[in-house]
């Protein structure tokens, strides 16, 4: 009897011309631009950013732009002690849900300019964009956030999002 | 059987949207096939969607086309990796359960982003035939062949169900392909993969579909003239397109036996993205062309939402059932490579 054959490779390599949508086209767009802005569901009045196809839970189109601020709030982190493949960051690193200051949804962004172990939800922290001349259709803009000397956020004002 | 109704439907197609994702998309046409009822989607007692992750390239994209019907509070909801028209059928068993009266059923494909010729190969057993990444046309063309050789059709044959398609697409404003064509002309035509050419293949096209349907009494309260789903069914074939003669689909005869399909129906809109597979599927449901308007709306060579074009049949022969254009229809949605997996819908208009 032949080896049994216990494994094929078989390569799929597929190719798309990918459509992020009206309203995540605009908040690209205006990332390019160096700007936070969201949208305003018309049904619940929420801002989300990023701005999706539709209000998930209204199920309606998203109405009015909404500009955010720089400046938000740690909803909540994770410590990060293993570094993905392709990304190489100086171990730990703290990984945080941030709600930027008029925004009803958080942005999971990089957390420094503190140690992993001084993090905490409700910290004030501010967005470090790329210099403007890296500035790309990408959230990545943002390089990360760090700290401001401002009172950490009563939990009340940010428990819906936790 | 409990009686189920589609009370209402709607649809778009589109040659590409550029701009829109599929939620964009969707949004508006939830909301027209919801109007008429007066109903929101968080009414419905069930709600079941039918597309491929594939088409958009992004895994569990389905999940996040849920945005369009603001599935909070949770709703009760199912996905099937296949085109709408086998979504209904699972909404359809639902509503056999008799807990709940009503379903909201939808469907969306963008065929545009990606190479849907490749696309569609992925359907293919992995080990043997899929590594090869025959296209889905080039696998149609290997059908048609088969059909040309047994005797059983001509390329005139072809040429009249396209010439017929883009002749009734000129009334159908969802239609992506029409006109008045005649068969000459289209055998004039240079062969695009031997022995089909390129009008004897669909288009590619984006869209979305959305249908409700409601149980018993519950269907006349909400609409003026349900259209009453009498039977479905459906059955598969072997999947390897080596192994089975092409030249028939004993699943679509089996499937249309099952739901009680007969030849006497005044409208059949068949699900054959090319025209030699509409041609397997009037031999296999026993259809007479001079006792029953076949595709009215065009079919799947006048637009091609893939994912979607199963679902619109049964939408295009409700439709017409509650204007009146006739009294009983067949609908037929195909999945899988080569009309594999089959769905026969008898519908019949309120009396």
């Amino acid at each position: 009897m032949p080896e049994p054959i216990t494994e094929i490779i078989t390569p799929i390599r597929m190719e798309y011309r990918y459509t992020p949508g009206a309203a995540t086209s605009q908040f690209l767009r205006n990332m390019k631009a160096g700007k936070l802005v969201g949208r305003r569901c018309t049904s619940c009045q929420k801002v989300y950013l990023p701005p999706r196809g539709g209000c998930p839970m209204c199920g309606v189109e998203f109405g009015e732009d909404v500009p955010v601020k720089n400046t938000g709030t740690v909803v909540t982190f994770a410590i990060v002690n293993v570094n993905f493949a392709n990304r190489v960051i100086d171990l730990p690193y703290v990984s945080a849900e941030v709600a930027f200051d008029g925004a009803d949804t958080t942005t999971m962004v990089l957390l420094k300019g503190v140690g992993a172990d001084e993090a905490r939800m409700g910290m004030r922290v501010q967005a470090h964009w790329l210099p403007e001349s890296e500035w790309d259709y990408t959230l990545a803009n943002i390089d990360y956030v760090e700290p401001i000397d401002e009172p950490d956020a009563e939990y009340e004002t940010f428990k819906d999002l936790v | 059987m409990r009686d189920v109704a589609v009370v209402s439907f709607a649809q778009h197609t589109a040659r590409r949207e550029d701009s829109r994702n599929e939620v964009e998309i969707l949004l508006p046409v939830v909301r027209e096939a919801l109007k008429p009822t007066g109903l929101e989607a968080q009414d419905m007692g069930f709600t079941c969607s039918g597309s491929s992750d594939y088409l958009a390239g992004q895994a569990f994209a389905f999940v996040s086309a849920l945005d369009a019907v603001g599935p909070w509070p949770p709703i009760s909801e199912s996905h099937v990796e296949m085109d709408g028209a086998f979504a209904l059928y699972e909404a359809w068993v639902r509503l056999q359960h008799g807990d709940i009266d009503t379903a909201l059923v939808y469907a969306f494909g963008k065929s545009s982003p990606g190479d849907v010729g490749r696309v569609l190969a992925l359907q293919l057993e992995p080990y043997v035939l899929g590594p090869l990444w025959p296209d889905s046309v080039s696998l149609a063309a290997l059908q048609a062949r088969a059909l040309l050789e047994s005797g059983k059709a001509t390329d005139k044959d072809l040429a009249r169900v396209v010439a017929r398609s883009r002749r009734q697409a000129q009334s159908n404003p969802h239609a992506q392909l029409s006109g008045a064509v005649e068969e000459a002309e289209l055998l004039d035509q240079p062969l695009y993969a031997d022995p089909l050419r390129m009008h004897d293949c669909p288009p590619i096209t984006d869209g979305a579909a959305v249908m409700v349907l409601a149980a018993g009494d519950r269907a006349r309260e909400l609409c003026e003239k349900p259209v009453w789903i009498r039977g479905i069914d459906h059955r598969i074939d072997i999947q390897s397109p080596g192994a089975r003669d092409l030249t028939v689909s004993p699943s679509t005869t089996l499937a249309g036996q099952k739901a009680g399909a007969t030849p006497d129906v005044d409208i059949a809109e068949l699900h054959a993205p090319f025209s030699s597979q509409e041609l397997i599927l009037i031999d296999a449901l026993g259809l007479d062309e001079s006792r029953t308007t076949i595709n009215p709306s065009g079919g799947a060579l006048a637009s091609n939402p893939v994912m979607v074009a199963g679902l619109i049949r049964v939408g295009e022969a409700a439709t017409r059932l509650a204007k009146g254009e006739g009294q009983t229809a067949i609908a037929h949605a195909t999945s899988g490579p080569l009309l594999q997996q089959n769905l026969v819908c008898v519908l019949e208009a309120d009396r």
